[in-house]
């Protein structure tokens, strides 16, 4: 059984986030880019146990970015698989994105497609669908908890206000959460072994760019706490009904 | 024809569909155009969607939509879509779009933008507002394609009711074999109370309450103002708490209105998940705890001693409201 991965590079958590050329470029200059942590703890690190549990026989991993993505690629070839494959191509549009990952897929016979449940920069929760739609492949989303049973996935998904245990034939398209694995740390192995794993460049197909990011905001700052003495809860109740209108 | 997906759940709609049918309605002033609601499965009282802004109702009714199947919605939302001559289709944000709606943006080649949190400005194109990097940022989304995909963050536009009612059509579509794959084996759905992602009232405790055996003042709070429960993430790992009670970067992400977080100090994973609240009330002992700095209203001390005493003034407060 073949999976693939795709990874995303992202901003790490702590990034102070900027923007030049009057707002509409995401400032890059001291971004420390990190891998995006659902495709990296969950997705990737699932496919590898099931790697080491002789479930799966190839774990790839792909992504769409430029050469500055390979730093991150190479870290998640540190934590294992067998090979990376970028397109070298860069969009913020998701069915730009998707189409190079579907386009790269189609005829690879990959059995399982994982991405993370959203990225932690731009947040869209789109690339698992969108792949699972252009590969005519089923699709299920914010899965928690995954095995494989010969060419059946058994997957715990989060629904609207509970949980649900799903079965289906692959292959199949799946986007990942918390519960699905524990995070884990390359060892000086694995770093090394990186460096000889294979990391293919692929032209990128042609696509359209069905969005763009016209300019970007800064929510208002704050205007200041403001402290309640704690021996004084009707007045904290007074500003939230009064002031503050949420209750 | 603006086309809006409104979920039902064992037959009734929650306030996240009538926000997407009302902000279809108000796309659909914008564009001189009406509103078609898509119902699937189960449902009853459909004209009522009316009262929102539905000028009409499509109904598909074939029980084997009342599981989430992301191809076979996919299938009818589309054939409804092209029917109806659809330039824009509206979802509300929430888990179920999140699997359908970029399905739908792909079989008709449409932009998505997911997590809209304004209506599209139409003065140079559709440009339409969205968080970014965790809450931090906002990104305005040009929105390119001819038909548009538009999926809202939940709680973030009024909802009012007029007296307006929907016609309703009936419609069935005629699915492929492979649009039902995935089969549901066990559902475990959390009962009574209001999900977190659509709760307007939110409590949430931290590592600051010590153990689960004190989430009984917590969950008092929580009673007293109909609020639902939150946690951080040291208490969901230390399974203290549930963990769909879990809010913040690798948990839920939350919009809101009130936000009460107790004995949590605010770190940055944390407030990824709920810094879009629109007010924020920090209780906490450490008056360096980083969320002081992140909220509307600080109260400085312990939090054993402070949840009595505001469960007590919001049960004051509530008893005048209601006398």
């Amino acid at each position: 059984m073949k999976i693939l991965v795709c990874i995303t590079k992202a901003p790490d958590t702590t990034t102070k986030i900027g923007f030049s050329d009057n707002n509409t470029t995401f400032n890059e200059a001291g971004v420390q880019w990190i891998i995006n942590p659902f495709d990296e703890w969950y997705s990737l690190v699932r496919a590898l146990e099931l790697k080491e549990t002789n479930v799966a026989s190839a774990v790839h991993m792909i992504t769409v970015g430029k050469a500055d993505a390979e730093p991150v690629i190479r870290k998640a070839l540190a934590l294992g698989g067998d090979e990376a494959i970028r397109i070298d191509g860069e969009s913020k549009d998701s069915f730009y994105i998707a189409t190079q990952i579907a386009e790269y897929a189609k005829d690879k016979a990959y059995d399982m497609i994982l991405t993370g449940k959203e990225s932690i920069d731009y947040g869209n929760s789109s690339i698992g669908g969108m792949v699972a739609e252009m590969l005519d492949m089923p699709f299920i989303s914010h899965a928690s908890k995954l095995d494989i049973n010969g060419t059946i996935a058994t997957v715990n998904r989060e629904i609207e206000g509970g949980e649900e245990t799903n079965s289906c034939n692959l292959p199949i398209v799946i986007s990942c959460q918390k519960g699905m694995a524990e995070a884990r740390i390359p060892n000086m192995r694995g770093i090394m072994a990186a460096r000889t794993k294979p990391l293919t460049v692929v032209p990128p197909a042609t696509a359209d760019e069905l969005t763009s990011i016209v300019a970007y905001d800064m929510p208002a700052q704050k205007s200041g706490i403001k402290m309640i003495d704690a021996d004084n809860m009707d007045e904290l109740v007074r500003l939230l009904h009064e002031e503050a209108k949420v209750i | 024809m603006i086309v809006v997906f409104a979920e039902s759940n064992n037959g009734s709609f929650k306030k996240a569909s009538f926000e997407a049918i009302q902000y279809a309605s108000q796309v659909g002033n914008q564009l001189g155009t009406q509103v078609c609601a898509v119902v699937f499965g189960d449902a009853n009282n459909l004209e009522l969607l009316g009262n929102y802004g539905a000028n009409k109702v499509i109904h598909v009714a074939d029980a084997r939509l009342n599981n989430i199947e992301s191809k076979a919605y996919t299938t009818a939302i589309c054939e409804i879509a092209q029917s109806e001559n659809a330039s824009v289709i509206v979802f509300s944000n929430n888990n179920t779009a999140k699997a359908v709606a970029p399905r739908v943006a792909a079989r008709l080649k449409a932009g998505l933008v997911a997590g809209a949190i304004s209506l599209p400005d139409t003065s140079n194109g559709f440009v339409i507002k969205k968080g970014v990097f965790a809450g931090k940022a906002f990104a305005m989304v040009n929105i390119k394609s001819a038909i548009k995909v538009i999926s809202i963050t939940p709680n973030s536009f009024p909802v009012v009711q007029s007296e307006a009612t929907a016609s309703i059509e009936s419609k069935n579509i005629d699915f492929k074999a492979n649009d039902f794959a995935i089969k549901v084996e066990a559902v475990n759905k959390v009962t009574g109370i209001v999900p977190l992602g659509e709760a307007e009232l939110v409590v949430s405790g931290g590592r600051g309450l010590k153990g689960p055996e004190n989430w009984g003042i917590l969950e008092e709070l929580g009673t007293s103002l109909g609020a639902t429960l939150a946690c951080s993430r040291p208490v969901a790992d230390s399974h203290w708490r549930p963990h769909h009670e879990h809010v913040g970067q690798t948990g839920g992400t939350i919009r809101p209105n009130l936000y009460i977080a107790v004995g949590i100090s605010g770190a940055i994973q944390h407030l990824a998940g709920v810094n879009s609240s629109k007010t924020i009330v920090v209780i906490n002992k450490d008056p360096e705890a980083p969320f002081f700095k992140a909220g509307d209203y600080g109260v400085l001390g312990d939090a054993f001693d402070i949840l009595p005493k505001l469960t007590a003034a919001v049960k004051k407060f509530k008893a005048a409201q209601n006398a």
